[in-house]
């Protein structure tokens, strides 16, 4: 029983972390086509960014300043990256994705030129490192941090999608991006936004990355970004709600056949994601004529 | 898309107040030249359409009549461009600007899919669709469609087709226009509803000019004072709406159908119910 | 309930016509080529002449003691120079059949790496594990391979009800299910991080040791003719121009009743098929299977190849493929001479690691030349409407 709770909170810290990562991805996508490979870059950069902070700092105090940082690097970083890249190949979205597929080889290799190729250690404040009896089970404090992170997004996300104009027209502009146009709406300025918010997400993600695996390295964001990427695919791109459900979904498999199919919980997640695939009502013309 | 006016475009109406008793009209297309990948779509597209009434944009199926409006307002699709002439809105130059722009000069729009975020309640649809620094006229639209007050609260995805067209008008009619275009109105509705809205097509045009995209001769008779007719990508006929559908060898030889007939229907349309297929059906029965 | 976002997913997936003026890009039934004096000129590029001097002056490259200083070591002929340009041909044949897919059908797949280290860990495990020698364990991976493209690739084609994006996904997600496999080092299988060092017994002692690089080398060049001719067969093919429609306007392909799934997944299992083959050769030519031959990244490398050298042309991903190796070679040898550690820190750290400069030469590429090198080829010496497929 334990071991199924640890499991389980485990896994939902592992979601929530996706979570964080895939609804940035969803956003993007729904609302601009543009598959946004560079995602993984934000996240590693900003968590290189908190890590510095949290080692200057030192303390609690040091690991929040950290997650600001890290939070405000994403931000800036896809801003930087919307205005300047992504913008002046409007309306080419293969360009956009080779793009940044460029992003995510490049930036991850420069982080590995200044900060070497190894793994380093995330400096895990006292406050957080221990663990909480939960039904008999240690389950180390970094999870609820996690899993509360997640829940707060989850709610700001909805908040700013159902109750700001922005997010009027962003939930407009996933359904139908040019009639959004057609009522007199610069919908640049809304791409811009859901990067910064996109950016800002997966930077947190890249703290909170660094809290629960106690480690960062150069190519941590690229690993996650392709289990985010199963989670958008299984969720629904565009939709937060699914989002949501399908991160769950992926980190509770991939901690429990981790467990109990020894280590296989990646192909777990494969295996879900092939299942859904399947599920999924064929394409209409994939059959033609024959 | 970034066709900028040419120094040797045709020219304009003189700014200045001419004596000319015609008031200068509230949009002017001149040679309006459109590609859609390989294809030309639009070979030479000019007309005027007057500052007060409605002018109708009659022709036959895959004419140019849409890809003329969506011209007009930045809105091709990403392999279409314009590839030559000028679209005026009020005198000024409008060719090739992005779509915002064109529309927050004063242009409502009611696409031919209607355009109506489905996803989204219809109180939603129109917040998104006030423009900043008018006024917007919930009085109207409230008066015009009392049932979507009363469904203000209902996604619009769930509504019927009528119901959704009337979404679109509202949100076309909400703000100060100087313009507004709207694209195959009764497509696909019930007669009952075809009626409707060519009444708050009729009560819109006191307010404000309607460039009207229409097949339904009967509607265009109703509204129409203009008529300007296009046939393979270019104009071919500019003048009084009411003369043109007189003269039946004319309606024949440009629109394709007798002038009691009714042109061919595509399939059924997207949220409308069943009913109401079979209702136009019948419909179209009694007036052939 | 619009359409929108899965259609514009596939139109984002689907690489446009890439240089080409889709004028003369004629539909499956279509006539060929354009005529006059200018086809003329096109065709003898097109035709065998230019491919068999190319054959021809890469064959006789072993032969050459050229030194060429800064761009290689030693002598065309030394065995280092051989070796590396063995490795360039490799990656020119595995960015030509990449491009298969890519640039002539327009799939993208973000899962090539997974039939490359299927290739590369299966010849070698053949051979460790079955004892067998090294063409019955090509035979058996290429097999092996094959088999699991039909399978996998049927399952990610099925993604394509998402839109272009999810094969793409789909894709990716059973390549790093590969990739995981390979580094966690199942039973000691894969030698996990470290790879495995290739069995030399179970190869033939012509391939085997310094002395022999020519012989790897004329292999590789031997596997990149192999890929070209396949991949410029094909295309010229009726099968070709079914791709080419399902890349230019599937719906007109089904249309003139072809099955476009059943295209698609031809043209997945023949690049499969063709990574695999190149697995086996960068086994040989590196002397061993590294996981990195498995990770989303070399198949992100594959794609930046195709582009920066022209996806859907004849020569592109070939050069592309030769070019962009050579140049993370060469840059990694930079990287680490005194000349680089010599400079201030702020050029230092991007020159330390080929991959900054080569993904940022990338993004300035697709700016300033979305056709990649080949189209800047044409745009310089031929005049327009003279595009060599």
């Amino acid at each position: 029983m334990s071991t199924l709770v640890l499991l389980t909170l485990t896994g939902l810290g592992l979601g929530a972390l996706y979570f964080l990562i895939a609804s940035g991805l969803a956003l993007i996508f729904g609302l601009m086509d543009v598959l946004n490979f560079a995602h993984g870059a934000f996240l590693t950069v900003s968590a290189y960014a908190a890590w510095r902070t949290a080692e200057t700092v030192g303390g609690t105090g040091g690991l929040a300043l950290a997650a600001l940082v890290g939070t405000a690097t994403g931000a800036l970083l896809a801003i930087v990256v919307e205005l300047v890249l992504i913008r002046r190949l409007y309306g080419r979205p293969r360009e956009q994705i080779l793009v940044t597929v460029g992003l995510s080889l490049a930036v991850p290799a420069l982080v590995q030129a200044v900060w070497g190729a190894d793994s380093r250690p995330f400096p895990v404040p006292d406050a957080l490192s221990g663990t909480v009896g939960v039904l008999g089970a240690q389950v180390p404090v970094s999870r609820f941090v996690l899993i509360a992170a997640a829940l707060l997004v989850l709610a700001a996300v909805n908040l700013f999608l159902s109750r700001t104009r922005y997010g009027l027209i962003v939930r407009a502009g996933v359904e139908d991006r040019a009639m959004v146009t057609a009522l007199g709406i610069d919908v640049t300025r809304a791409f811009t936004l859901v990067f910064a918010i996109g950016g800002a997400l997966a930077g947190l993600a890249g703290v909170l990355g660094g809290l629960y695996f106690g480690s960062l390295s150069p190519h941590q964001g690229t690993s996650l970004l392709v289990f985010a990427f199963v989670v958008v695919v299984i969720g629904g791109m565009g939709s937060i709600p699914g989002v949501a459900l399908s991160a769950l979904a992926v980190g509770l498999v991939q901690q429990y056949a981790n467990y109990y199919v020894d280590g296989y919980g990646d192909f777990a997640v494969v295996v879900l994601l092939a299942a859904v695939v399947l599920a999924r009502p064929a394409p209409r013309l994939a059959g033609g004529v024959a | 898309m970034s066709t900028n006016p040419e120094p040797n475009s045709p020219p304009s109406p003189a700014p200045s107040p001419a004596p000319n008793p015609a008031p200068p009209p509230i949009l002017s297309v001149r040679d309006l030249r459109v590609r859609i990948g390989q294809s030309s779509i639009l070979q030479g597209v000019g007309f005027d359409v007057a500052p007060t009434g409605t002018t109708a944009l009659l022709g036959r199926n895959g004419v140019g009549k849409t890809t003329t409006v969506r011209a007009v307002l930045g809105l091709l699709p990403e392999e279409g461009e314009v590839t030559g002439g000028t679209v005026r809105l009020d005198g000024e130059d409008v060719t090739g600007h992005r779509t915002h722009t064109v529309v927050r000069r004063g242009v409502g729009y009611v696409p031919e899919d209607r355009g109506v975020f489905g996803s989204l309640t219809v109180a939603e649809n129109l917040t998104l669709a006030e423009r900043a620094g008018g006024p917007h006229h919930y009085d109207l639209v409230h008066d015009l469609f009392p049932e979507l007050k009363a469904r203000r609260a209902q996604r619009a995805g769930t509504l019927s087709g009528g119901q959704q067209q009337m979404v679109a008008l509202a949100r076309a009619l909400l703000n100060d226009n100087r313009l507004v275009i709207v694209d195959e109105p009764t497509k696909g509705l019930a007669p009952r509803v075809v009626t409707e809205v060519a009444e708050v097509l009729q009560r819109a045009a006191e307010r404000v000019p309607v460039l009207l995209v229409e097949q339904n001769l009967a509607v265009v008779r109703r509204l129409a004072r203009d008529a300007v007719v296009l046939d393979a990508g270019r104009t071919v006929h500019t003048g009084d709406a009411a003369a043109l559908l007189a003269d039946r060898e004319r309606t024949t030889s440009l629109l394709g159908v007798g002038r009691h007939e009714r042109p061919e229907r595509s399939g059924q349309q997207a949220g409308e119910r069943p009913g109401e297929r079979e209702q136009r059906e019948h419909a179209t029965k009694e007036t052939t | 309930m619009t359409a929108s976002p899965a259609s514009s997913a596939a139109r984002s997936a689907a690489p446009p016509s890439s240089g080409e003026r889709p004028a003369t890009t004629t539909g499956p039934a279509g006539p060929a080529g354009p005529a006059g004096p200018a086809a003329r000129s096109a065709r003898r590029w097109r035709g065998p002449a230019a491919p068999v001097a190319v054959l021809a002056a890469l064959a006789l490259l072993p032969y050459s003691a050229l030194e060429i200083p800064v761009l290689l070591d030693g002598p065309v002929n030394s065995p280092g120079s051989l070796q590396l340009l063995a490795l360039c041909l490799v990656f020119g044949g595995l960015a030509l059949g990449y491009d298969l897919m890519f640039g002539r059908t327009g799939l993208l797949s973000f899962g090539h790496a997974l039939y490359v280290a299927g290739g590369a860990y299966g010849t070698q495990l053949a051979m460790t594990e079955l004892g067998l020698g090294l063409l019955p364990a090509i035979g058996l991976a290429l097999a092996g391979g094959t088999a699991a493209a039909v399978l996998l690739g049927a399952v990610s084609l099925r993604g394509l009800a998402l839109g272009g994006i999810g094969f793409a996904m789909v894709t990716l997600a059973f390549a790093q299910a590969g990739s995981i496999w390979v580094q966690r080092n199942p039973g000691g299988l894969t030698g996990g991080e470290e790879g495995l060092p290739l069995h030399t017994g179970a190869v033939p002692d012509a391939l085997v040791g310094v002395q022999n690089t020519a012989n790897v080398y004329w292999l590789a060049l031997a596997y990149l003719a192999l890929t070209a001719a396949v991949v410029w067969t094909a295309v010229s093919r009726p099968v070709g121009r079914v791709w080419q429609g399902i890349r230019d306007n599937e719906q007109r392909v089904s249309v003139l009743g072809y099955d476009p799934f059943r295209h698609k997944l031809g043209v997945f299992v023949l690049a499969s098929a063709l990574g695999v083959l190149g697995g086996a050769m960068h086994l040989l030519v590196t002397a061993g299977a590294t996981p990195r031959s498995s990770t989303p990244e070399f198949t992100l490398t594959l794609l930046v190849m195709v582009v920066l050298g022209g996806s859907g042309t004849r020569w592109g991903p070939l050069i592309g493929g030769v070019l962009f190796t050579f140049l993370d070679q060469r840059l990694a040898v930079l990287a680490s001479s005194d000349l680089v550690h010599g400079l201030p820190g702020i050029l230092r750290a991007p020159l330390s690691e080929p991959m900054v400069v080569l993904g940022t030469l990338f993004v300035i590429a697709v700016y300033a030349a979305p056709g990649g090198i080949a189209s800047i080829r044409r745009s310089l010496t031929w005049r327009r409407g003279e595009e060599a497929r």
